[in-house]
This record gives structure tokens, sequence and C-alpha cells, in this order.
């Protein structure tokens, strides 16, 4: 560091050696700090002015709109439905990768990325290949009475599609850091396979799985595109709150569409804060077992 | 339990780890599979308990077919290299995990469950611990953490992998004598596995020495030390010098020097390699009384001491290097010097005629 040197005794007394002048960091905080308040404070600060724009009372008002409540209802179900789902693929997934050795093992980790890499249009897309009317199966189902495009459970499915990757992604590396001797010590002990994934592996992996439900839960609840293809827009039946949101604003009733829009925010804030809380629990237990 | 393993075989792909492996583990002992890494000692030790299975062979106990037996039900307590402690539960947890996963109907109750866990905290000596978590202990007090969590189920067998491989030289010392101490307490029969020589000839009480996935050699600690059946073994069991050279008769050359080889009386000039261990080699200024061919003039190359030994350096007139390690006291009356010229004689010398080769 000795090219430095002269540098340093220019920025002032008080720095040492290896931090920057007083200037150069002020400038470089500031620049940070007015980037992060134009691209994400100021939006999110819009969303709640504008959603208050008419005052307190008209903000109640459009979200108690039968339309909206409907929406809230539909996003709510299908969240409660995918993230169960995927909580459950996710750990299974997670558990046969990162504990067991097998044929094609890189192959399924490169799928289930999948629908992180494929735009959501076209996750959507899928399901309407195989169950829309001009779909494989739509002739079929059809034939059944049974409706999975332009209907909730097209909704669902595309959520699940979409969030699938959030749980296991956030599993694998965090199970596979661990190992499987804590495993193999529970089952010389005697213990069952059960026994041994709720006493033994699931306390070390929690935080992981919370941490990977809220990731999932914040997206199955704010996908658009994927859900946008199947649903159909169907007001007070197959819309979710994206797509609410879309529909207000389009009909100029901005004040009604900030206000559906900053439940969204106030989830992304939730989501952010529990976030931040499991990764300083996962932090923790990783440096507990590093310290082994 | 005596445990026997009849023929088994392990691959993995195209990796051969175990190749035809026959042992028998008689009740109550302490047995070493001592071996490099990749020689399949631990792949042994993990198909006995259960956490690999073999693809040919048997493995019986005593003397019932458990090939096939899951590791529930094969009461073995298993010891981890790394401990494998369960991090979020506490030093007590840890002790009582195998008797709370019990079935109901053969679960001790919660006064046994707590009686057992601290008379083997007890035996361990870390009753003042039983609330800390792994984190907060050292490798020394994890192990026996681990081996006390181990013998809570009572096992009919104990099976350690490296036990003390990732501890510092000290803490080792000490915990294999309270190992070799706590052996012959409960005489459970025990399989360790080691990669350190001095471990296994310490605390064992048969040595399988192992070397790509076959066994070389078992017998008690002096017998595969004192006589070693392959030279793997030879070269594996302390210091060791080679020579080459060749055997006539029973007259084996090598290094300049010529030695009786009786064992070889047969043989017609072949080619061979003479092992002798760094410690039976004499040093002396004078020619040695009565001077024979057995030994050789040397140079002093260099003078080492290590703790109790003196280690030293020659290089023969043939120009082999050689390495000698004389105790303190003879070094003492020696008084040698570097670039002195002596004479060294081998006290013992094991011949292996070219198709023993490694």
């Amino acid at each position: 560091m000795h090219v430095g040197k002269g540098f340093h005794k220019s920025g002032g007394k008080g720095g040492s050696k290896i931090t920057e002048p007083a200037a150069v960091r002020i400038l470089l905080i500031t620049v940070a700090l007015a980037f992060l308040a134009l691209f994400l404070l100021l939006p999110l600060a819009a969303v709640f002015v504008q959603a208050f724009e008419k005052g307190w009372e008209a903000y109640l008002a459009a979200l108690h709109e039968p339309d909206t409540l409907s929406a809230i209802r539909l996003t709510l179900l299908t969240a409660a439905i995918c993230v169960p789902l995927n909580l459950f693929f996710g750990i299974v997934a997670a558990w046969g990768i990162a504990k067991f050795t097998f044929p094609g093992k890189s192959l399924l980790i490169t799928l289930i990325d999948l629908p992180f890499s494929v735009s959501p249009v076209v996750s959507g897309l899928i399901y309407v290949l195989i169950f829309g009317l001009q779909g494989w199966l739509g002739p079929w189902l059809q034939g059944h009475d049974i409706k999975i495009i332009f209907a909730v459970p097209g909704i669902v499915l595309a959520t699940v599609f979409v969030t699938f990757p959030f749980v296991a992604r956030e599993l694998i590396p965090l199970m596979e850091s661990q190992g499987r001797d804590e495993e193999e010590a529970a089952l010389t002990l005697g213990a069952s396979g059960l026994q041994t994934f709720f006493r033994v592996t699931f306390p070390n992996i929690k935080w992981g799985v919370l941490y990977g439900v809220i990731l999932c839960n914040a997206r199955a609840m704010g996908e658009f595109g994927a859900v946008s293809v199947v649903s159909g827009h169907v007001r007070g039946s197959t819309n979710t709150i994206p797509l609410q949101v879309e529909i207000l604003y389009n009909e100029y009733s901005y004040a009604a569409a900030f206000a559906v829009a900053s439940l969204l925010a106030l989830l992304a804030l939730v989501t952010l804060a529990l976030k931040t809380l499991a990764e300083w629990k996962i932090q923790q237990g990783l440096s507990a077992s590093e310290e082994r | 339990m005596s445990i026997d393993i009849e023929s088994v075989s392990k691959n993995f792909g195209e990796f051969a780890a175990l190749t035809d492996v026959n042992l028998v583990v008689p009740s109550g002992e302490l047995v070493a599979l001592l071996g490099p890494s990749g020689s399949g000692k631990t792949t042994l030790l993990r198909i006995i308990a259960g956490l690999e299975s073999p693809d040919g062979g048997r493995i019986l106990f005593n003397g019932e077919e458990a090939t096939r037996r899951d590791v529930r039900d094969r009461h073995v307590g298993f010891v981890f290299q790394h401990y494998a402690l369960f991090r979020h539960m506490t030093v007590f947890d840890n002790i009582a995990f195998g008797l709370t996963v019990k079935p109901k109907k053969s679960r001790p109750s919660k006064a046994d469950i707590r009686d057992k866990v601290y008379t083997l905290l007890k035996l361990i000596q870390l009753e003042q611990l039983s609330d800390r978590y792994p984190a907060q202990l050292s490798g020394g007090q994890r192990q026996r953490v681990a081996l006390a969590r181990a013998l809570a189920v009572e096992p009919q067998v104990l099976l350690l992998d490296e036990p003390f491989g990732a501890l510092d030289a000290k803490v080792r010392l000490e915990l294999r004598r309270w190992l070799r101490r706590l052996h012959d307490e409960i005489h459970v029969t025990s399989v360790f596995v080691t990669h350190d020589q001095e471990e296994a000839l310490e605390v064992a009480d048969r040595i399988v020495v192992m070397n790509g996935g076959k066994i070389e050699q078992q017998g008690t600690p002096s017998e595969v030390y004192d006589r070693p059946a392959t030279p793997f073994v030879f070269d594996f069991l302390g210091n060791v010098n080679l020579f080459q050279g060749r055997v006539h008769e029973g007259m084996a050359q090598m290094g300049g020097m010529e030695l009786s080889a009786p064992e070889h009386a047969a043989t017609n000039n072949v080619r061979a390699v003479g092992y002798v261990r760094s410690h039976d080699i004499e040093i002396d200024r004078v020619p040695f009384v009565p001077f024979d061919a057995s030994s050789v003039e040397a140079v002093v190359r260099y003078i080492l001491s290590v703790g109790p030994l003196v280690r030293i350096d020659l290089e023969l007139s043939g120009g082999e290097g050689v390495e000698v390690d004389l105790s303190r006291d003879v070094a003492d009356r020696l008084d040698l010097k570097v670039g002195e010229k002596v004479y060294a004689r081998p006290r013992k010398m094991r011949v292996f005629t070219d198709d023993y080769q490694i």
C-alpha cells in the first residue's frame, strides 16, 4: 500500500491508513443514499401519498370495494395453497439433493432453477397450452366440466410454478454445508426417519425454511405476469391484488389503485423485516456451527 | 459381541474401496483398523455400522446374519471423526437423545434418563457442563460427549472413526489413554479407525493394517511391529530405511553390507529390498569387534534432536542415505559431529525378495 501513502496524508489527519479520505467517503455515501432515495424510497412514499390523497376514509372505502375484497381473498387463498405446497416440495427436493447422491442430480438442480430463468409470461402460457381450450388437455377437461384456465386452479398452478424455487434454493446450500453426520448419528442412536427429520434436521434449517417461506409468500402474493395470462381478469372472481391494481389504474381511479397497491407495499415492508430477522438467525447458526 | 466379516467387498463407482475382506473381531476386544487414507478402513467401519451396505460378503454379529439389518437395529455406538453432536441441543440432550427416541414401551422414565445421563457425564468428567451447547465446548470435551452419547444406548459394539484425528497432540494423547482405561472398565467390543500408527500401537488389543482395500496383516501390536508380514506394514509402522540389493542362498548384499537372511536360503541371486528400522542401526567411531561384512563405513551428514531421540542422517560409503535414531544418552556418549567418519551396522534387517514388492 505504499502507492497510497501520499494520498492518505493529503486526505486529513483523522483517516487511518486503510480508509479513503473523508471527502471521497462522503461523496460515495451521498451517491449511494441519493440513488436509494430516488429509486426506492421515493416510489414507496409516492404509493402511500397517492393512496391517502383523498383522505383516510376514501382509502378505506377503496379497500372495501367488493371487487377489491374479492381480489384480496383470492390472493390470500392462492398464497395459502402455494406456500405450504412449495414448502413441502422444497424441503423434500433440498433433502434429496443435499443428503443423497444419485444420477441426474445436477439436472434436477437445473430444473429447480427453471422458473427463475423463464419469463413469468411464458410460465403462464405453458399452462394455457396444456389446459386451455385449444391446449392438449382442453377438450377432455371441457368434456368433464373442469375449468382450470381463466379460473382459480389455473392461478394457483401458475403461482406454484413461479414460486417453486424459493424454499429449495434457500435450503440446498444450507443443508449441503451441514453434511450428513448428524443425521447418521441420529440413525445409529436408533431414531426413525421422521424422528431424525423433526428432531435433528429441521431445527438446523428452520430459519432457512422461514426465509424461503417469506420470499415464496411475497412472490406468490405479488406475482403478476404468469397469473395475468391464466386469470382472464374476471372481476370479483379471478383477479388477484396485482391484477386489481392494474384494472383500477387503467380505469383512471388512481386513489383506489394506489390504495390497493399500498397493501402490496406493506407486504413488502413486512417481508423485508422478517427476511432480515431470518438472515440474522441463519448467520448466527452458521457461525455457531463453524466454531465446531 | 463378536463381529465376523466374511469376504466383504465394496465399490464406489470404479473405485474398489474394499476387496474380499475377512476379519474376526472377538467379543470384548479393542481393535484398531490402521492404514493410510483411501485404504478402506472407514468404509469397513461404516459397513459394520450399517451406514454403508457391502456389494458382496456377509457381516455376522454373534454368529447371526446382520448384513441386511437396519442401522437402528444393530445396536452399535458410532463416534464420528467430527463428533456430529446435535448443535442445537445441550450436552444433556445430546447424551439423552438415544434414550428419548426409543419407542414408548421401551423408553425409560424421565428420571431414569436423567440418572443415566448424569452417570455418563460423571464418567466423562463433564458433570458441570450439562447445560452447554456443543459450540461452547473444546474439541476434547466434544469428543467425550460424543462418546457418552454413543454409550447411553448401551451398544453391543462401539465403533470410532478417527476419534482423535481432529484434536491437538496433547489432548489426543490424554484422550486415547482415557479410552483405553474406559475400555478396560466396560469391555464393550470396540473397533476404531486411525491412520496414526502410534495411536494404534498404544491403544489397541489387536491391529488390523489395511492398504488399498485389503488387509495386509493383523495381530497384536507387538506382532505387527516386530514381525511385519509385508513391506507395506514395515514401511507404515515406524521409521524405516530401505536398501536395494540381491539375496543369494541366504546371504543379502545391499548398501555395501553383507548380512545373513536365513529365510531366503533357497533363493538364487534375486533382487531384494532390505528394511531396517531407524532405531535398529548401531553407530560407532571405531570398527565393530569382531569386524564383519555386516557393517559399513559412513559419514555423518546431519544431526537433529527430536525430544528424547537424536536423529542422525548418514551417507554410506556406497552413497545411500540412512536415517538413524539414537537414544539421547547414546548420542551424548558418542558426541558425533557433522562430517565425521563412522561405522554403522544394522542390528536387524528384514529382507523381502522382489515378488513381495509394494
